[in-house]
């Protein structure tokens, strides 16, 4: 099921809006970028998906399970360990009661297999790094088992190298697993790396005003991904540049 | 609403592509999965912390000691000054054979077995109450904004101010001083967990919304840990709470059916004139403060803090 946004738009209070009639259609399985400036309403869009917040006009239309949601901060509950946060989603996420402790465990530790840290389940977040924490907060969403993942500059706060081994493991996921994926960044190169589509965001207000397609050819020549790269930079720029004066 | 479709053909900027391929991520990277499993292993080695040894620190244990030791010094030292007569100040000598005495004759025990059982009793009274009444006070708002205000005004008012109207309706019974424990101690869990739960950051109630959980899932199971540390605060005060109320009690309400505590210890040495035994009482009663602290409350928060990752530099 796609995930369908029509005119949608968001003011707080009397403010000036935030977005204003955003358009777009993601295909079950695709991955998309939503790429914009910060303070583009970004997060605000993804709010509304994932349900945390309303559209103050439009329509949308998610898939009735809702969607799992990862924060640019891993958000991990400290007083559980690695694998006790992965636990409790899966509990939370069982409404009916299905299943049984043990195996939410089994699952658990499958989960954390699949983002490799098998070792580090007894683990408190504080005593993992950000890349790890991040991948724990990544199992922590695939536990929820929605098709729709929504991750907001997941990556954001990570350093280079670990930036580009966790791009390469949610490539691996979202092949393994078949998500749509709805991924937030400022950042041109992520969006191109990443997505199959990047949208680009306007600011104040929020509105998609273009979008890409990255093509396989991207995806194995360096210099046609530089070249969308280096186009798309230009044109956010163009978008930030409109608000000098 | 102007959408742009920007897919360009292939080769047509076959020029640019050394230029610009320093815009993309190292292709590199994007070579042996091996290889990158093994960077990925290094790196999770590299960045997590190495497992740090505990060991006993003796200063922890010394310098409380040498301090207790310095203050019995200067008791000792002001004494010998002789300014007030050894009747009105005893000595740290005088008095510890004052409570020998007492210990024999059974009446220190007595006292203290009796108040401590009152204390924890009435204090896991109080907790059973107040921790239900907190949570649902911290979650609901219209509750908390009508009966937050009286609650913080309960704290405020002394709880000995409710010696004399428990004394009317319930007499020179244990359930004056009951009444009277908590009285004092329920306001103070309540605040603590209250203001415990305030202080979560608001990205915990997001993740639980859209991790699915119930309202009282949220309640149970993120609020309450969540807030555990200022639980923890509101417990430690709503004891010191308790164990002051019972004293306060004691000291006033005395004779009926109600039991020989810490408290009467002490109104017996006024009315005997006997300072000795006043300061071996208040010395029983303080002694069982600081031991209750140092053998519930400090491990459990130690404990607490240590999983979190909130004891690095404190000064604990």
């Amino acid at each position: 099921m796609p995930v369908v946004l029509e005119h949608l738009g968001k003011r707080f209070g009397d403010g000036a809006p935030v977005l204003d009639d955003v358009n777009a259609t993601i295909q079950q399985g695709e991955f998309v970028a939503l790429l914009g400036a910060s303070g583009c309403g970004k997060s605000t869009l993804l709010n509304i998906i994932a349900g945390l917040d309303h559209p103050t006009s439009g329509a949308l239309e998610v898939p009735s399970d809702g969607a799992a949601f990862m924060f640019q901060d891993s958000a991990l509950f400290p007083w559980l360990t690695a694998r006790g946060n992965i636990e409790l989603a899966l509990k939370l996420a069982d409404k009916s009661g299905r299943t049984t402790k043990a195996s939410r465990a089994a699952r658990a530790g499958e989960l954390l297999d699949l983002v490799h840290l098998g070792g580090a389940g007894d683990k408190r977040p504080h005593e993992l790094s950000g890349g790890m924490r991040q991948r724990i907060a990544l199992a922590r969403a695939l536990a929820q088992d929605r098709q729709v993942l929504l991750m907001d500059e997941p990556f954001a706060a990570l350093d280079a190298i670990t930036r580009d081994l966790l791009h390469d493991e949610l490539e691996r996921i979202w092949k393994e697993t078949g998500r749509t994926i709805v991924f937030v960044t400022h950042n041109v190169r992520e969006a191109v790396r990443l997505g199959q589509r990047v949208l680009l965001l306007s600011s104040r207000p929020g509105r998609v005003v273009a979008e890409w397609n990255v093509t396989e050819e991207h995806r194995t020549d360096a210099g046609r991904a530089g070249e969308l790269t280096g186009t798309i930079t230009r044109r956010l720029r163009e978008e930030i540049r409109r608000h000098a004066n | 609403m102007p959408i742009e479709q920007e897919t360009l053909p292939a080769g047509e900027h076959a020029v640019e592509q050394t230029s610009e391929s320093r815009y993309i991520t190292s292709p590199a990277l994007k070579g042996n999965p091996d290889e990158l499993r093994d960077l990925e292993a290094g790196l999770d080695k590299l960045q997590s912390d190495a497992h740090r040894k505990a060991r006993i620190d003796w200063t922890r244990i010394i310098l409380p000691v040498a301090a207790l030791l310095v203050l019995i010094l200067a008791w000792q030292l002001y004494v010998s000054l002789g300014f007030k007569r050894v009747d009105q100040v005893p000595g740290p000598l005088d008095v510890l054979s004052q409570f020998g005495s007492l210990w024999a004759e059974g009446k220190a025990q007595e006292a203290i077995w009796t108040s401590l059982q009152r204390g924890v009793i009435g204090f896991l009274i109080s907790v059973f109450v107040a921790t239900p009444v907190g949570l649902l006070l911290a979650q609901v708002q219209p509750l908390r904004r009508a009966f937050g205000p009286l609650i913080s005004g309960l704290q405020v008012l002394p709880s000995v101010a409710w010696v004399p109207a428990a004394i009317i309706w319930f007499g020179l019974s244990d359930g004056t001083v009951y009444f009277v424990v908590l009285m004092g101690a329920i306001p103070s869990i309540i605040n603590g967990l209250i203001s415990g739960v305030d202080q979560i950051p608001p990205q915990y109630r997001s993740v639980g919304k859209v991790l699915g959980a119930s309202r009282l899932q949220m309640a149970l199971q993120i609020v309450l840990p969540a807030a555990l540390p200022g639980y923890l605060g509101g417990l430690k005060q709503g004891w010191a709470f308790s164990w002051r109320s019972l004293m306060a009690a004691e000291i006033i309400a005395v004779g009926g059916t109600i039991g020989f505590g810490l408290g009467s210890l002490l109104d017996q040495g006024r009315t005997l004139s006997d300072m000795a035994t006043v300061m071996s009482a208040i010395l029983a009663i303080l002694f069982v403060g600081i031991l209750i602290e140092l053998v519930v409350f400090a491990p459990i928060e130690r404990r607490l803090l240590l999983r979190r990752g909130l004891l690095a530099g404190s000064t604990r």
